[in-house]
């Protein structure tokens, strides 16, 4: 019993980092039709100008907030001077652009901070918390990593539900050109909305990271594992995403934890996930391709 | 002949001759690729004047009205909007202008609600009283029961009353409307386009009106231009263009 409490929290906290990622490529792909490929290693350059400002003596904290506001910063360039030439034009030029630029970022890193494998830290410790005799399989990481995404995840649900940027965001991702007849700046809610994205992107990058190795590609697994999530959801909805992340590290928990020969199946068992889920249901689970046509 | 009306871009005001010129169109030209969409169109819109501009299918209607509000560069020819040009201005600048362009297909954001789209239509304004939209919603009493259904779920008359609305919350002084029959039920023309006259008669807001649906538009309409393969044909009082029986047949297909 105690075994498969621990095996669930350690799939639900997992499940929470590739929920945000795949919300930061939900969020991009509703307001631009584009799958950032290179969202994982935007998010890796984002952690390595944490990790050096650690080495350099600053808190984690600091090197955080630092972090996610470059990753602000980064998605908010990447939109005004990469995407917006092959916004509108042809899919397969942006699905090149952000292919290509998947590849120079992890390159620059390489150059910029080297490529060998190094230790990032974490702000909390991997223990279980004591409560009396009875040691409780919830470690302050994963409280930790569960809370800061829970806590970005309802900053955006109230942006966009409560405020009159979050509003026009909206407007411009369904309808451009009518947001833009309302008055509407739409450029800037693009930029702003790639900004926000990284943001969450950065987030989850920083989080897998914690109390691990880090090297130019170690966001290439989380790349997997959060497009798998963000597809189940049906890749227009953040609530799937969320619910696609939490399915998918539940399930790939399950797989290490009891599969003989677990660790082994973790990748080929999203991909049966994924395939699974587009035979049964082709728009992803949240899809609101219906909502849409009409 | 229809062509005896001569293609005159004055607007005859029905004798009249006391409306302002509130929008101008001067010689406009556009195109996509090779075709020439619009040619040399001349045309304008008075104040407190429902102008309608009417033709078949590709003559050139809906590409003025994309011209006018900037979606559509034109090749040449200027947009003049209560003297101040504005040819080159961009798209989202035009409704603080004063034009609000309800595009053809109603141009509802479907996934949000009813009030929602009312709420993107006036942000560019800043804080709104909430009596404004309860205008809007007296006036379409039947979009103000659905206001926090998805807008997705409207009918097509819904959906026109919405667009409206939500054009009106930007308190512009002309209105363009791109084929708002479309689709429609003739119950359901007829009240939307008594509306307008109502508000245009009431409030003196001005009417940029396109319109497949010749008869009815020239029915509520001040001024009628007929357009036909992007070029003026015509420009008169709706009630001489109703009259001329040659000039229904030719273009007007009624």
């Amino acid at each position: 019993m105690d075994y498969f409490v621990n095996v669930t929290l350690t799939g639900l906290t997992q499940g929470m980092i590739y929920s945000a990622f795949a919300l930061a490529l939900v969020l991009i792909w509703r307001s631009t039709r584009i799958v950032n490929f290179a969202q994982g290693s935007m998010a890796a350059a984002t952690t390595f100008i944490a990790l050096a400002l650690i080495q350099a003596g600053q808190s984690y904290w600091v090197a955080l907030v630092v972090a996610l506001a470059s990753g602000f910063i980064l998605g908010a360039i990447v939109e005004r001077v990469i995407i917006r030439p092959v916004e509108g034009g042809p899919e397969l030029n942006a699905v090149i652009v952000t292919l290509g630029l998947f590849v120079a970022i992890q390159a620059s890193i390489a150059i910029i901070f080297g490529s060998s494998f190094q230790s990032f830290p974490t702000p909390f410790g991997v223990r279980g918390l004591e409560v009396g005799d009875t040691t409780i399989p919830l470690t302050p990481t994963s409280l930790y990593i569960i809370g800061s995404v829970l806590l970005v995840m309802g900053l955006l649900v109230a942006l966009f539900r409560f405020t009159r940027v979050g509003l026009a965001m909206r407007a411009s991702a369904f309808s451009q050109e009518v947001a833009r007849l309302l008055g509407v700046k739409v450029g800037g809610m693009l930029t702003l909305g790639w900004g926000l994205a990284a943001v969450v992107g950065s987030l989850s990058g920083l989080l897998i990271a914690g109390g691990s190795f880090v090297w130019p590609a170690y966001m290439d697994a989380l790349i997997v594992f959060g497009f798998v999530a963000a597809i189940i959801g049906g890749l227009d909805s953040p609530v799937g995403a969320i619910v696609g992340g939490l399915i998918l590290g539940l399930a790939l928990s399950y797989v290490s934890g009891y599969a003989p020969r677990g660790s082994a199946l973790v990748n080929i068992s999203a991909l049966v996930i994924l395939i699974v889920v587009l035979l049964v249901r082709p728009g992803g689970l949240f899809s609101s391709a219906t909502a849409r046509r009409a | 002949m229809p062509d005896a009306h001569g293609s005159t871009a004055l607007s005859a005001t029905g004798g009249t001759g006391t409306a302002t010129r509130l929008l101008e169109v001067e010689g406009l030209t556009s195109a996509y690729g090779p075709v020439r969409a619009l040619d040399g169109v001349s045309l304008a819109a008075e104040t407190g004047r429902i102008t309608a501009v009417l033709g078949a299918n590709g003559a050139g209607k809906t590409t003025l009205l994309r011209t006018i509000s900037g979606l559509v560069r034109p090749v040449s020819g200027r947009v003049v909007l209560d003297g101040e040009d504005i040819t080159k201005a961009p798209v989202e600048s035009m409704v603080a202008k004063g034009m609000a362009h309800v595009p053809e297909g109603r141009g509802v954001i479907a996934e949000l609600t009813v009030d929602e789209n009312l709420r993107v239509g006036s942000l560019f304004r800043g804080k709104v009283d909430r009596s404004e939209f309860d205008r809007v919603y007296d006036l379409f009493p039947r979009i103000a029961e659905r206001r926090n259904n998805a807008a997705h779920t409207l009918s097509g008359g819904e959906r026109q009353m919405l667009v409206i609305g939500r054009a009106l919350l930007a308190k512009p002084r002309i209105l363009l409307l791109d084929e708002p029959s479309l689709g429609l039920a003739p119950r359901i023309v007829a009240q939307i386009f008594g509306l307008l006259r109502q508000l245009v008669d009431s409030e003196g807001l001005s009417v940029l009106l396109v319109e497949q649906n010749a008869r009815s538009a020239l029915s509520v309409a001040d001024v009628g231009v007929v357009l036909n393969l992007g070029k003026v044909v015509v420009t008169d009082s709706a009630s001489t263009l109703m009259a001329d029986e040659d000039l229904r047949h030719a273009y007007l297909g009624f």
